[in-house]
Order: structure tokens, then sequence, then C-alpha cells
């Protein structure tokens, strides 16, 4: 029978710490979609998309009252659309559009709040349809709501493809001038990956991998509030005892995620993918990651000593969760989007925080520079370098980065933006005055690094 | 199935009665009750069992409607979930 005191100390941590189930993504192949008609394929799309996931929703809400877990968002994500942009015959940008404007209305008709997998993978090369295809993002994702987008412009096996780099700087810019009106919101919904992971059950980066099956449920787990509130009970004690607090906590975090995927597996009828076991916030007070650095002993987020805490968090919740879990995958690890973090926020706005010591952090945690408002005059070059340099960090370290910016049209240093709900405030952060475009305009390949004589 | 309800709250007259009330009406058998007051708070724990038939959102819906009413909160979680995280 299990005690008095673990009851209460789970339902302590749903009531007062946030703890929650953070997304469950159902993954959703179209490779069956493919074809050379549009009407056909966008057809297609739609009836599998919305069979498939049409008890998805309620499912997750059955869950979440049986078992008293807030599970936040139900997502899907697709196959890389470029594959069927590429199947079409004559593909163009207004038919890649079209099948955005498809994966909308099926996100819609299921309930769900996002849809990810309008995405292209061009770490090397890129097709015509996947060139299509990216030359769409700004119109496909200011024309729809839900769909998210992504695109994988390096991986540690095949270099950094600067000509996709380059492109990917104009195609943010553009993303945000096409929805001005709501401050470059288009790019919340853009990611530029390097070492894109396939499982990945996040958004805006959630895209169904090659390797992947024809269904498949991933769940993300969260919970750092949970861990901030273990760790004020150890305060002044040594980093090995952290380091054990955080293990254990995210250990139960992870058996809950554990439970609810094999859970939704089941009344759904498809297999099981992995769990993931990042910790990622959300603007709500008592649900920042940043907390969790500062009750280690930094007085502000940002500040030197940073990025070995969070050296420290990330890898603890992996050996924490790694037990936990049959099969750990996606990104796992812990996310810093400044604009969804209450303490991140915090930190910029005071100055503790910049982007150089963002992209220091982005090397031992994970993901990348995730979630920052930059001024609305940054140019496509600068973008690209950011881009680039945040690619390199990836390719090199062999893990997953990303870059997620948004150059809100119109917004100087020291403006906040708005995005709303778990989107949250970005206080405009700095970014060099000095150009990349030389850089930038090279083209080409970053060659594949040494996997050897690392040091 | 069986689940666990907590009940944890400012003491006052009726919680037990109103919450197993609530819990007989919907079919949901009590199997054991431990009942303690933790930090001013009065605590409650059962352990109930009910046939997959009892609707979980009718339940559910009741037992947020005495929560509220008492200034109360009130859970009632699968047994799973416990065991789940805090047994390996």
């Amino acid at each position: 029978m299990i005690s008095k005191f673990e009851i209460l100390e789970t339902v302590n941590m749903i009531d007062n710490e946030n703890l929650d189930i953070r997304t469950i993504t159902m993954g959703i192949s179209l490779k069956s979609c493919a074809g050379p008609d549009i009407d056909t394929v966008c057809k297609k799309v739609y009836d599998k998309i919305t069979s498939y996931a049409r008890d998805l929703v309620k499912t997750g809400e059955d869950i979440e009252r049986e078992f008293g877990i807030p599970i936040i968002n139900k997502r899907i994500s697709v196959t890389p659309v470029a594959t069927l942009v590429d199947a079409l015959e004559e593909p163009t940008v207004y038919k890649a559009v079209e099948i955005a404007k498809t994966l909308d209305r099926a996100a819609k008709a299921t309930g769900v709040n996002f849809i990810g997998g309008y995405s292209a993978l061009v770490h090397k090369g890129m097709t015509p349809g996947e060139e299509i295809l990216i030359n769409s993002i700004p119109m496909a994702l200011s024309q729809t709501d839900l769909v998210c987008s992504s695109v994988n412009v390096g991986s540690t096996r095949a270099g950094i493809n600067m000509d996709a780099v380059a492109l990917m700087g104009k195609i943010v810019k553009q993303a945000a001038d096409m929805t001005a009106d709501t401050q470059g919101f288009a790019c919340a919904k853009l990611v530029v990956f390097c070492n894109a992971v396939e499982d990945n059950p996040f958004m805006a980066g959630a895209f169904l991998g090659e390797g992947e099956g024809d269904c498949v449920i991933n769940v993300g787990v969260s919970g750092p509030g949970v861990v901030k509130c273990a760790l004020e009970q150890v305060k002044g004690k040594d980093f090995g005892v952290v380091a054990e607090t955080i293990k254990r906590t995210a250990f139960k975090i992870t058996r809950m995620g554990q439970l609810v995927a094999q859970e939704a597996a089941n009344r759904l009828g498809v297999p099981f993918g992995i769990v993931d076991l990042s910790l990622a916030p959300t603007p709500a007070v008592g649900d920042s990651v940043a907390y969790i650095l500062e009750e280690m002993g930094l007085e502000k987020c940002g500040t030197h000593g940073t990025t070995a805490a969070l050296a420290l968090l990330n890898d603890a919740v992996k050996k924490g969760g790694v037990m936990a879990s049959g099969y750990v995958g996606g990104l796992s690890g812990a996310f810093i989007p400044v604009s969804e973090d209450a303490g991140m926020i915090a930190a910029a706005k005071c100055g503790a925080l910049t982007l150089e010591k963002l992209e220091a952090m982005t090397c031992v945690c994970s993901v990348g520079l995730d979630m920052i408002v930059i001024p609305g005059d940054t140019t496509a070059e600068t973008i690209s370098a950011i881009i680039a340099d945040e690619a390199a960090i990836g390719m090199v370290n062999t893990k997953t980065t990303a870059v997620r910016v948004i150059p809100a049209p119109g917004a100087k240093v020291g403006d906040v933006v708005e995005f709303g709900g778990l989107l949250g405030t970005g206080p405009v952060m700095p970014v060099s005055k000095y150009s990349s475009a030389e850089f930038v305009g090279r083209g080409g390949r970053i060659p594949a690094p040494l996997q050897s004589l690392k040091n | 199935m069986k689940a666990i309800v907590t009940v944890v709250g400012h003491d006052q007259k009726g919680i037990i009665a109103k919450t197993s009330m609530i819990l007989f009406e919907n079919g949901v058998n009590i199997l054991d009750i431990s009942q303690t007051i933790m930090q001013d708070m009065f605590t409650m724990i059962m352990l109930v069992e009910y046939e997959s038939t009892v609707s979980i959102k009718k339940l559910d819906e009741e037992l947020t409607k005495l929560e509220k009413e008492m200034g109360l909160s009130i859970h009632i979680q699968r047994e799973e979930l416990f065991t789940s995280m805090h047994r390996i």
C-alpha cells in the first residue's frame, strides 16, 4: 500500500507545483498520401489525420479526469510535408500552402492545439520540393493558425548546409513581416534545427521522422516547479545532494509520463513511441527553469555559473528519467524558451540574461535559442549567422540545437512583446550591430566535423 | 478499478458525510479510510473501488462542486498513478 506521505506528495505536486503532462502528440505518417494531384493529396491528408486523431483529444481528457493529471496539450505531428510537395506534379508555393491549410483544417476538426510537420530536412542539400516548401513557409504560417514548421539545416554527419541557412534567415524575416500585425507571431511557429530528432512531441519543432511507423503516441512530461520545490528542501547542501534530488524528482515525473503514454497508446490502439524527458517551462510563476537555476544559488539566471548549473540540471533530469521509462526519446532535456519562462523574462528584462549567455547555455541543454524576440530591424544575414552559430554548436557537440527567434517588426531593444498564452512575453534582446553578411553570402556547406581527436 | 480519494482543507462538520454520500450515490465502494490533522489541515485519504460503468465525469463534477462549497481540495485519482510514481 502506498503511504499517506506519498499520496499527499503526488497531490501536492499537481495542486501546487504545476506538475503536468505537457503534451500527448500523435505522430501520423503522410507517406501514403503522396501523389501528383494536389486536390487528391489534400483530401487524403485530411481524411487520414481526422480519422487517426478522431479520439485523441477525448482520450486525453478522459485520462486527465481519471488520473487527475492535467494534460496541457494534445497535438499532432506529421511526416515532413516537403515529401508530399516533391511528389506533386508541377509543385508550386501555392500548392504547398494548400497542404498547410489542409493540415490546419484537420487540426481544427480534431480539436488539437497545434499540428507540426510543415517541414523539410535539408542538412545536405535541397530537392525542388523542399525548396518550394521552405519558400512557402511565411505564407503558410501567416494563413494558418495551428500549423507549425521546422527546417533541419545541419547535422553532425552531414555538416551545415549554408545555402539553407542563408535562405532561412530570409524566411524568418518574411514570416515576421507577413504577420507584422501580431508582432511577427508566425516566427513563434517556425524552428530551424541542427540534428533534428524524429520523435519530438514538442512544438513548434515536432514532425514524424522518416524512420517512424504509420502512427505513434509520444508524450512530453514537464515539471520545472516540482524540481524547484524539491531543491528548496536542500538549501545549502552540496552538488551531490542537488543532483540526487533532481534525479529522484525527475524519476517520479517521468513515471507519470510513462503511465499516461502507455494508457493513451492502449486506448487509442496506437503503438507507444517515447517519453520525452524535457523540463518545459510555462509563463506561470512557479513553472520556470530559470528559477531552478536561481534556487541553486545564482542571484539571477544568466549570471556566471548559469551554464554549470544548467549542465547539472540537464544531466540529472536525464539520469533520473531514463530508468523511469521504457523508451526515452525526443529532445529530452531542459528547455530555455525565454518568452515562456517567468524567470528568464525577468532576467532578460534586467539585463542579466543576454543572447551570448543563452548561446553558451544551449551547449549543455536541450534545444537552443528559443522564443527570443530580437529587434525588428535585424537583417536576414544576421539571423542566418545566429542560425549558423547555433547549428555549429549542435553539429560539433552531436546534439540537437535550434533557433526560434522573432524579429518583431517595429520592435526595439527595451520593448516587450506579448504573445499571450503559453508563448508568453518576450523582452526584445539586442543582437550584435556588426555585419555577418559576407560570411553568410559565401554559400556552400560547412563540412562535417571530425569525430575523434576530441578536445 | 481502484482509486484514491484525497480531501484536504480546514476541518468542518460534514466533510466525511458529504464526500461519502457522493461516492455512495455514484456507486463507488469505500475500501479504506484514514484521516488525520496535518499542519492544522484536515487530511483524509480513502481507497475506493468502482466498476467501469461508473461515470467519472459525473463523479468528478459533483466532487468539484463540494470542493467549492466547502473550500476544500478534493481529488479522485486512479491508484496506478501513485504506484507508478512511488514504486519501482
